[in-house]
């Protein structure tokens, strides 16, 4: 029960705050709002019994990527922003893409049975414990099976971070 | 249903008591923190420090959270409302949240996260929203200022932590904090022995994560006025204070957890070394015995009554830490002992480790904030880095053959590896010296 | 009681939203959050298989995601710092050097 609960909770804390990121006319109040999105996916995370993703999660996004967000939006903080036009005329074009979306995942569900015996929403999932120790099985996955990926995730990361700082920097 | 309603809640109940008293108790301990912070700081500087409000300012810390509490709440003219109430309770939240997993005795603890370390971790760097945000919110250029210093500082010095307590978890095979402990009475040994280049660089990071001296420059009171915090007033910087110091018992826990040794006691599986046991109960009766020898010489009847209170908790203290030592084999007393006297010799831990910050904080001057990110990037964390490598190579020595290692001894591999991470760090420290000296940073 | 239909849905919805941010706001930086919610829909989407079919990869690849996006959202912003430094602005539809 404590599952559906938290689902319940998690899923439409992620949905409304993630309404509120695309609306709001005020940039920072974006972000927070884009924090509680982040921390509500977490909560996700925590109710599929992912705990370690979880917490690279809130370390990794929220305590990272969304420090960067709240940085940059101060220091380019314009006080007329405030009062200038939020919304550009694509609204068309982004209900046409909501629209195709909504079908294609419809058209997942109704036609997915190549495969299995029985439609996808029917599939039950696997025990818990499959996933149980999760930090040493992704540890062992990303060591053994995913090495080059993981490799190159760090040179990309080199590359990111060489690539920021040159090009914030003043004086090249 | 009101029985199956219990059931289904019962396996909930100690966590929810702990998790009460924790928020209960938490705001006391951190007033006293500072009032143990004022009493050294006089020490230190040879004067007596807060005397009047209470016997010995026993009672400072009430006395200040009534005067916070009465004082006007100002919000500046043109802040943001909303953003400018909830940054201090996203920095209390983080400290209080980061609480859960803290085990303070093998019995108290809220919550026995697989992942432990790391959510404390993760949501201790949370309370860095509540700097940026409030900063922001004042509507000041030097609050923004004070408080993007403040989280430039914050986030430098938490990859070295990070690489420290990475280095520590690698020792102790376990993300989970009663494992961590338990590797360490297994292992017989305190991971600060094994890891001391890790202790010492986590030492310097959280005193720098916590803002306190010398990395304090984004709140010095001579600089900046008070960088985020200027704008707070009453209530709310009241919050913010205790925000920072329930971060600094925090992070004195995580230290405690990983590097001291937990709840164990000093030679915890020497059976010889069993008159420590005797220890908590003698240093209760010592504190009672001199609060009852002061007692006649307050000036005030008030504070004669309430130093003998003092002793008498201190008193019942030394009874409920010295009953196990003195009650029969096999009674619900001695089962008492380990939790009991876990949690004192935790507690004891982190008071030594708060001390260390309070020493630090009124010997050594303050570091200029180009000088804090150089020592911060150049110097902490490639140390870490290499200690963690070098930490990897001691546990590979140490393995047996059959294991794929070396077999080497304990203070062998250590001893090395050691040396090789000090070496790296007096030439890093060389090279340090020898730099020309920058001009004060441009933007920051 | 929940199935794999519940998270879809959820990473369908949060995915849309993300979609309709990334093309109808002006402002690059809310664009650049958007597409953050784009990432972290597919993210519950593969966290939610790999708890379906047991395997840790879904989740490894998880991780993969969000260190890309930490040096895309690095980058993005490098770039838009160095943009307002010469322009002055930070709306999508003023940053037009290149058109004719």
């Amino acid at each position: 029960m404590f599952d559906t609960i938290g689902f319940y909770f998690f899923a439409g804390l992620a949905v409304i705050s993630a309404v509120l990121v695309v609306t709001r006319r005020n940039a920072v109040h974006s972000a927070i709002f884009l924090i509680t999105a982040l921390l509500a996916t977490a909560g996700i995370f925590l109710q599929l019994h992912a705990e370690f993703l979880f917490i690279v999660q809130v370390i990794l996004y929220v305590g990272g990527i969304m420090v960067l967000f709240v940085f940059v939006i101060m220091l380019v903080n314009l006080d007329v922003a405030i009062h200038q036009m939020q919304f550009n005329r694509m609204w068309l074009v982004a209900l046409l893409l909501t629209i195709a979306l909504g079908a294609q995942v419809y058209m997942v569900f109704h036609y997915a049975h190549a495969g299995m015996t029985e439609p996808l929403f029917h599939l039950q999932p696997a025990r818990a414990s499959d996933l149980e120790p999760n930090t040493e099985l992704i540890g062992a996955t990303l060591f053994s099976q995913y090495m080059l990926p993981f490799e190159i995730a760090s040179i990309l990361l080199l590359v990111a971070m060489i690539g920021a700082v040159v090009m914030a920097k003043r004086k090249v | 249903m009101l029985n199956s309603l219990y059931e289904f809640f019962k396996p909930h109940l100690l966590p929810l008591l702990f998790a009460l008293v924790i928020v209960a108790l938490l705001p006391l301990v951190a007033g006293y923190v500072v009032l143990l912070e004022r009493k050294v700081m006089a020490d230190m500087q040879a004067r007596l420090g807060p005397m009047r409000v209470g016997p010995h300012g026993l009672l400072q810390p009430i006395a200040d959270a009534l005067k916070l509490l009465i004082k006007e709440d100002i919000i500046p003219e043109n802040a943001d409302k909303w953003i400018f109430w909830l940054a201090p309770l996203t920095s209390v939240a983080a400290a209080m949240l980061a609480m859960a997993a803290i085990p303070f005795g093998p019995f108290f603890q809220i919550a026995d996260l697989n992942i432990g370390l790391l959510f404390i971790l993760g949501i201790g760097s949370m309370g860095l929203f509540g700097i940026v945000l409030g900063g922001w919110a004042s509507n000041s250029h030097y609050s923004l200022l004070g408080a993007l210093r403040s989280a430039a500082q914050l986030v430098s010095y938490e990859t070295a932590a990070g690489m420290a307590i990475v280095s520590g978890v690698l020792l102790g095979g376990t993300l989970s904090t009663r494992g961590l402990v338990e590797a360490q009475a297994s292992g017989h040994v305190w991971f600060i022995f094994v890891a001391p280049v890790g202790f010492f660089i986590y030492l310097v990071a959280s005193i720098a994560e916590t803002n306190r001296a010398p990395f304090d420059l984004p709140e010095a009171e001579s600089e900046l006025v008070a960088g985020y915090m200027t704008e707070y007033s009453g209530f709310r910087w009241a919050l913010y204070f205790l925000g920072e110091y329930a971060n600094m018992i925090v992070v004195a826990s995580i230290a405690t957890t990983l590097f001291l040794g937990g709840w164990l006691r000093p030679f915890s599986s020497w059976h010889k070394a069993d008159f420590l046991d005797y220890f908590p109960m003698l240093l209760m009766l010592l504190v009672a015995g001199y609060s009852l020898y002061r007692a006649p010489k307050q000036p005030v009847a008030v504070q004669k009554i309430f130093m003998v209170a003092v002793a008498g908790l201190c008193f019942l203290l030394a009874v409920v830490l010295g009953l196990p030592q003195f009650a029969p084999a096999g009674s619900a007393f001695v089962a008492m002992k380990p939790g009991v006297h876990g949690a004192f010799w935790f507690l004891l831990k982190v008071g030594v480790y708060l001390y260390l910050f309070l020493w630090l904080r009124f010997t050594f001057p303050r570091f200029r904030f180009d000088q804090l990110m150089k020592v911060g990037w150049h110097l902490l964390i490639p140390v870490s880095i290499v200690n963690v490598f070098g930490i990897g190579v001691a546990l590979y020595l140490h393995r047996s053959p059959e294991q794929g290692g070396y077999g080497w001894g304990m203070i062998s591999s250590v001893g090395v590896t050691t040396l090789f991470t000090l070496l790296i760090a007096a030439w890093l420290l060389k090279k340090h010296e020898q730099a020309p000296a920058t001009p004060a940073a441009e933007k920051f | 009681m929940l199935s794999i239909t519940h998270y879809l849905v959820l990473s369908l919805a949060l995915f849309t939203i993300g979609v309709i941010g990334v093309v109808t706001r002006r402002n690059v930086i809310i664009i650049l959050m958007s597409i953050e919610l784009i990432l972290n829909a597919v993210n519950i989407n593969l966290v939610a298989f790999s708890r379906l079919f047991g395997d840790a990869a879904g989740q490894a690849f998880a991780i993969f995601i969000i260190t890309d996006a930490a040096a895309e959202a690095a980058v993005g912003l490098g770039i838009i710092i160095s943009f307002f430094r010469n322009r002055e602005t930070v709306l999508a539809d003023e940053m037009d050097l290149l058109k004719w």
